[in-house]
């Protein structure tokens, strides 16, 4: 009886085992499926044009690495230049989102006003609507603007999104509103309950929005295509796009300058990315 | 300083006695509706009214509405003026003539009616469902396989959702530069493994990025790309699940599948919507993947991978033909449009 049963449990801590390994063998698949590229990247961007196909034997890392593709990217291109527009459109669109979204999210989610619902259902009704829908408007009232080839038009697309205050709006109303009632019977200003109660609290939701912002105004093609026409205005993007399009066989050459482009956002990614699942659960992106 | 005073004490006099003529009114009324409105307007004079006689400017409920309204006002004027504005105008755009500098005229929908008989719009179309019909699906279940396996207590779990997230945030013009060479229909190894390992004949490799193949590389590319944002997603709607529900299964005798089909797909509902809706409208927006992928050097198009965007943004700033390039963006609204809906209506049917 007894041997039976210690059979059984064997048995089911062999099939344990048998399943752990089949879930380990699937993700070094899909993990290797998702690094390869970024590996090959690395890889290509230390060699030579003619080493970086050769497949018999294929090296990951050639005998005499060409480090001096990563200094010769910055004079083919003004790379530098690029990096400079791109950093700063970032960092300006990236703060004023997260201000203005968490001060509007704040008030549709703990403050009682007219015209509140009417308010936020223009937000929600343009969350659906693709950016490429009006586009073509959008380009032709900057233009009138004036604002065409200036990088205060990316600044000015980017930065008000209603995604942003749908996110925010969701993660404030996960604060209990006792919290606001208390201090405001304690005489705090409503400016005050939001710099001094709320905003603390409210890490993993910026750190995602942070993420998110960060990364699509890093990453925006389209954009800077429409609008940014002077080669010293253009982002990393446009500009590496137009390396690859003049010298397209520079293999080595491409990959640096793609590594290049690659770290500010990664960078990002890895000292945020501690909150960022908490920050999506609690943000009800999960919907 | 008492002038002031003596002119505010008499406009409250003054709007007390227009409160009490109201009172009056309001009990002789007999519509109920019309009593209703009476009343309200009484209210907003006494409120008025104690405004004034306690020495404040403007109400309690005024400075309150200001209050928030100043809060909304920064991000609401950028987001009216750079993103409502333009709307509203990107439907009128779709029945006007217009290059951009001329005169705007009316031509009704001239526009539209040109649009099935464009080969390149209906190839644009077609490609564009193609690509949608491949993408969702697909990434819907690998992202949720992958959150599954992931959601398990496994060893080095932060490391695998690191990387598995890398995609997403790598920039599209970096990692689709890497694709096309490790793809390359020559020289790439993917090709190669395909030449010497699994023998297959020269004339027979793919051409990953021309012809009826590229649409298939798009697809994989996306999939490979978007997966772990929507894991993500995926993550955070495993992690609401309440573990005595598996507890329960457990007791019950539950294998695992029948775990994964009574408990986390009825429960991971919600989210599996809101990823199906993200998706859609992620993938009707399509447009850069395609361009740096089957584009090559001058990011032209052909039709076997043209899409929707790309020719929305020939007509408009190559061909300056403003309004046919709105008529072809509404085409592109009225069907994310439509099929949202018929998510939320699926959605409301599976909630009665």
């Amino acid at each position: 009886m007894k041997q039976t049963q210690q059979k059984k449990f064997r048995s089911a801590r062999k099939r344990a085992i048998a399943g752990k390994t089949g879930i380990y063998l699937i993700l070094i698949v899909i993990t290797a499926m998702m690094i390869v590229p970024f590996l090959w990247m690395l890889s290509a961007s230390i060699k030579s044009n003619r080493e970086v196909f050769v497949m018999d034997p294929f090296v990951w890392i050639p005998e005499v690495p060409k480090w001096d593709n990563y200094i010769k990217i910055w004079t083919k291109i003004p790379l530098l230049k690029f990096v400079q527009n791109t950093v700063f459109l970032t960092i300006v669109v990236t703060f004023l989102q997260l201000l203005t979204s968490s001060f509007a999210a704040y008030s549709f989610a703990k403050l009682e006003f007219k015209h509140k619902n009417g308010l936020f259902l223009a937000y929600i009704a343009t969350i659906a609507m693709p950016w490429q829908v009006y586009m073509v408007p959008q380009f032709i009232m900057m233009r009138g603007m004036g604002l065409n080839d200036r990088l205060l038009a990316m600044i000015c697309l980017q930065a008000f999104s209603a995604f942003g205050v749908f996110l925010m709006k969701q993660f404030y109303e996960g604060i209990p509103g006792e919290l606001c009632e208390a201090a405001r019977i304690d005489g705090m200003s409503e400016y005050r309950i939001y710099s001094s109660i709320m905003l603390p609290l409210s890490k993993p939701a910026l750190s995602t929005l942070t993420i998110f912002t960060f990364v699509n105004t890093w990453n925006d093609y389209l954009g800077p295509l429409i609008y940014l026409k002077t080669e010293s205005k253009k982002t990393i993007q446009l500009g590496l796009k137009m390396f690859i399009g003049q010298y397209s066989s520079e293999y080595g050459l491409i990959m640096a300058g793609s590594v290049v482009s690659l770290i500010p956002v990664i960078i990002v990614f890895l000292c945020l990315q501690k909150y960022f699942v908490e920050g999506v659960a609690s943000t009800g992106l999960k919907g | 300083m008492d002038e002031k005073k003596a002119s505010r004490a008499a406009r409250a006099e003054q709007l007390a006695a227009q409160c009490s003529d109201l009172m009056v009114q309001i009990r002789a009324e007999k519509d109920i509706k019309k009593k209703q409105k009476l009343i309200a307007k009484r209210e907003t004079l006494h409120r008025k009214e104690t405004a004034l006689r306690n020495n404040r400017k403007i109400s309690r409920e005024a400075r309150r509405d200001l209050v928030a309204y100043s809060f909304i006002a920064p991000n609401f004027i950028g987001f009216a003026v750079f993103t409502l504005i333009p709307i509203v105008f990107a439907f009128l755009l779709a029945f006007m003539d217009w290059d951009g500098s001329n005169a705007i005229t009316f031509v009704g929908l001239n526009n539209f009616k040109k649009l099935p008989g464009d080969t390149f719009f209906t190839a644009a179309l077609k490609n564009t469902l193609i690509y949608c019909v491949g993408t969702v699906p697909l990434t819907m279940i690998a992202s949720l396989a992958l959150a599954i396996v992931l959601n398990q207590k496994i060893r080095a779990r932060g490391f695998f959702r690191t990387v598995a997230f890398f995609p997403y945030v790598a920039s599209l013009v970096a990692i689709t530069a890497v694709w096309s060479m490790i793809f390359h229909p020559s020289k790439g190894p993917v090709n190669y493994i395909l030449l010497n390992l699994f023998k297959v004949p020269q004339s027979d490799l793919p051409k990953w990025f021309s012809g009826g193949l590229v649409l298939v590389t798009l697809i994989l590319f996306s999939v490979w790309k978007y997966m772990g944002y929507y894991m993500v997603i995926y993550l955070a709607g495993l992690q609401g699940i309440s573990a005595e529900l598996y507890e329960a299964g457990s007791l019950d005798g539950a294998n695992t599948w029948q775990k994964f089909r009574y408990i986390t797909w009825p429960q991971l509902r919600s989210t599996t919507f809101f990823v199906v809706v993200m998706l859609t409208i992620n993938c009707f927006k399509v447009y850069d993947i395609a361009v740096m992928l089957a584009g090559g050097g001058d990011g032209k198009l052909s039709t076997s991978a043209t899409v929707l965007v790309y020719y929305i943004y020939q007509n408009a700033f190559n061909y300056w033909d403003l309004g046919y390039a709105s008529a072809v963006a509404m085409v592109l609204f009225v069907l994310v449009l439509a099929i949202t809906m018929i998510q939320f209506g699926y959605e409301k049917k599976l909630e009665a």
